[in-house]
């Protein structure tokens, strides 16, 4: 098939167990694929059927269009980032980054300048002959790095690299792999739970929730077009408001709630009974000022207010424990609002996405 | 003792102190703080070790530590050494006691030129048992570290819970037999109509019974056994530690099995391993049981001699032999470790 990674309804079971549920997708050679979602989702063992060190118990997995099947990790074009680097404590920098080269037998002059070449990628330009523990975090990810790209992979897999790092090191470590990945042109497959990372780094994102890929798409589709209700409330902040569809044509539909009749768009085919959960995001919410609008107006007390610079939250009383999220930016004046008062919101009939039920339904 | 005390010889009595004091020292350097007696004290101060302990605690600590070394360790040796300087030729009283013999060399030059009276300059017969306890004893040491590191290597990293206890009473149970009891057991297992030979037999393979002991195999084999448990124990702990991401990560970038081992796994391990083998090596050198009972005709083990001069009385030479071997055991081990890079501290994690 393709030149790339494909996964082929790829499902695998540890004992009764089902990590991965007949996972159908298709990665493009160069593209930065990112797997979101929850811990225990499965997507570390998606992760590790592509590098070799499990086997899916039913389907295939293809790379540059050759079934994997019985090639252990070491025969693979695939490079593996741990979540905690996995880097050789007693072994040099350089030696860490040129152990792919030793094991293929190649002469340590050669191996060194190799070495030195990923250094300079890396930003490490001599630092070659420290040891692992002399660096910080932030080198060590990058010597992770390096070292794997030194055994020049087709496929470079990252395994949340970047969770053990503060939150500053972290954000100046996304733009930095993108970098690298657009310098190096190789395919990077990411795990990750943090959606900001997903939506900052990738090319296409699969979300995925017990073992199951939701939903497969850029960062832009998987935020403002989300299939299932576990995307819609996954990546990224939203406001759901549960109900019966009680109106429903093939634009949109119109769910019955607590605060009254809610409109939004229907996407999935939604048809005239069916549960279902309306998404609005908190900075499609707005407040009411002047004219009511004639639909999607809510009611509700409220709760908190925070202050964030750029823009206000304002948390209103919802119709679960859950608070309506509401972000508005900040005009300079203020939400002139106190805490403990009601007041009106609404939002635009195509800001808001109404979704089967699924999954969701207990929350 | 100033009746002793005037009767000492002072040129022999300073050779005998730097002698006790070098024994001293490498029983320092055993120990794992390394420290001068002051530093140690300072360094109880620095750690509130009586604050963090209570009084009481700690006075146990210091008296049971301090007993423990002195009794067991210190004082033992400290009359062997000065045994072995007394001359033994002077008969002593029924209880042993050399202590009115002068002071004299001659045990320790026996043991290098023998009595003088034999054919040749060197006393080659325990010379020959000496080298070959030794030599003897690397190669059960490595046989025992060929034979334990995969077992550790399993229990530690590929095992699961279950499968380890299981593993680790297999192991332990056996060792709840007695030494000598195990030994026998070996003889009857190695005999001329033992369990091995046979099935040697029965199978067809051999026309008749192979003498194990003669050849000595039922003695390496005994030996190797006798001490695996301190071969697999430190190897296991080392190991188990090991982050199981880097034989993975090893692996990934390509790595074949022997690789990962060499490379990762054994400079991971490698104060495990040597811990391992330094108690393999001293305690197989120092064995006597195995030897005695396993070992054919012709062999001696080094131990055997010693035990020889204690039973024919002369105490003074069996303990010049005993020090002298321990000695060379230290020196050895101390050799080889500093080959291989290791530190003594190292043996203690």
């Amino acid at each position: 098939m393709s030149s790339g990674v494909d996964l082929e309804h790829v499902t695998i079971r540890f004992g009764d167990f089902t990590a991965v549920d007949d996972a159908n997708l298709s990665i493009k050679k160069g593209e930065f694929f990112s797997f979101l979602g929850p811990s225990g989702c499965g997507k570390t063992t998606i992760l590790r059927a592509v590098s070799g060190f499990n086997e899916p118990t039913e389907g295939t997995v293809r790379i540059n269009g050759n079934d994997m099947q019985g090639i252990g990790p070491n025969k693979r074009p695939t490079a593996l980032i741990f979540q905690n680097l996995a880097l050789f404590p007693l072994m040099s920098v350089a030696d860490n980054i040129a152990f792919g080269l030793e094991v293929e037998g190649i002469k340590y002059v050669e191996r060194r300048r190799r070495a030195e070449e990923l250094l300079d990628l890396i930003a490490l330009s001599g630092q070659g002959d420290k040891m692992v523990s002399e660096l910080s975090g932030g080198q060590k990810q990058r010597v992770a790095i390096a070292r794997a790209l030194a055994v020049e992979p087709e496929v470079l897999l990252l395994d949340e690299p970047l969770s053990a790092l503060d939150l500053k090191l972290r954000q100046h470590m996304r733009s930095e792999l993108r970098n690298i990945q657009q310098r190096v042109g190789i395919t990077f497959i990411y795990i990750t739970h943090d959606q900001g990372e997903a939506l900052t780094m990738s090319d296409r994102i699969a979300v995925m929730s017990a073992g199951l890929i939701e939903q497969v798409g850029d960062g832009s589709t998987i935020y403002n077009e989300p299939e299932t209700a576990f995307v819609a409330s996954f990546v990224g902040e939203n406001n759901p408001f549960f109900g019966k569809v009680i109106k429903a044509d093939e634009n949109y539909a119109q769910i019955q709630n607590k605060f009254g009749l809610l409109r939004g768009r229907n996407t999935q085919g939604l048809s005239e009974g069916d549960s279902a959960i309306l998404f609005v995001r908190p900075e499609a919410l707005s407040l009411v000022h002047g004219d009511e609008p004639s639909e999607n107006v809510i009611e509700s007390t409220i709760l908190s207010e925070e202050f964030e610079g750029h823009s206000i939250h304002i948390h209103l009383e919802g119709e679960t424990a859950k608070k309506i999220a509401l972000s508005i930016s900040n005009d300079g004046t203020g939400s002139k609002l106190q805490v403990g008062d009601t007041t009106k919101i609404c939002f635009d009939v195509d800001r808001a996405i109404v979704l089967p039920e699924g999954d969701l339904a207990d929350e | 003792m100033s009746d002793q005390l005037q009767n000492l010889d002072l040129p022999y009595f300073a050779i005998f102190l730097t002698f006790f004091l070098a024994v001293l020292s490498s029983l320092l350097v055993l120990a794992p703080t390394q420290r001068g007696i002051s530093a140690t004290w300072d360094y109880l101060k620095q750690v509130k070790f009586i604050e963090r302990n209570g009084i009481v605690v700690s006075t146990y600590i210091v008296i049971a530590v301090s007993l423990w070394v002195v009794v067991m360790i210190v004082a033992p040796q400290f009359f062997m050494v000065e045994l072995s300087f007394h001359d033994g030729t002077v008969a002593a009283d029924v209880n042993y006691d050399y202590s009115q013999t002068p002071y004299t060399f001659n045990n320790y030059s026996y043991v290098i030129f023998g009595s003088g009276s034999d054919d040749s300059y060197f006393n080659v017969l325990h010379l020959k048992v000496f080298l070959r306890t030794i030599i003897a004893s690397v190669c059960i040491t490595l046989l025992a570290f060929v034979l334990c590191y995969p077992i550790a290597y399993y229990m530690a990293q590929t095992a699961k819970g279950g499968t380890v206890r299981l593993l680790l009473i297999c192991l332990v149970l056996p060792f709840w037999v007695n030494e000598i009891l195990r030994a026998f057991a070996f003889r009857i297992l190695f005999g001329s109509s033992g369990v091995i030979n046979s099935v040697l037999i029965g199978s067809g393979i051999m026309d008749e019974p192979f003498d194990f002991i003669k050849a000595d195999i039922a003695m390496y084999a005994g030996l190797s056994y006798a001490y695996i448990l301190l071969m697999i124990f430190p190897i296991y702990n080392a190991i188990e530690s090991l982050d199981h991401n880097q034989i993975e990560a090893a692996r990934d970038l390509g790595s074949s099995w022997s690789r990962i081992h060499y490379r990762v796994v054994m400079p991971y391990a490698k104060p495990g391993i040597a811990s391992g083998c330094t108690m393999v090596f001293m305690l197989t050198a120092g064995a006597l049981a195995a030897p005695q009972i396993l070992g054919g005709p012709s062999s001696l083990w080094f131990t055997q001699i010693i035990t020889n001069w204690f039973n024919l009385g002369d105490w003074t030479r069996g303990s010049a032999y005993a020090f002298l071997f321990l000695l060379s055991c230290i020196v050895f081990v101390l050799t080889v470790m500093k080959y291989f890079k290791v530190n003594l501290g190292e043996l203690a994690k």
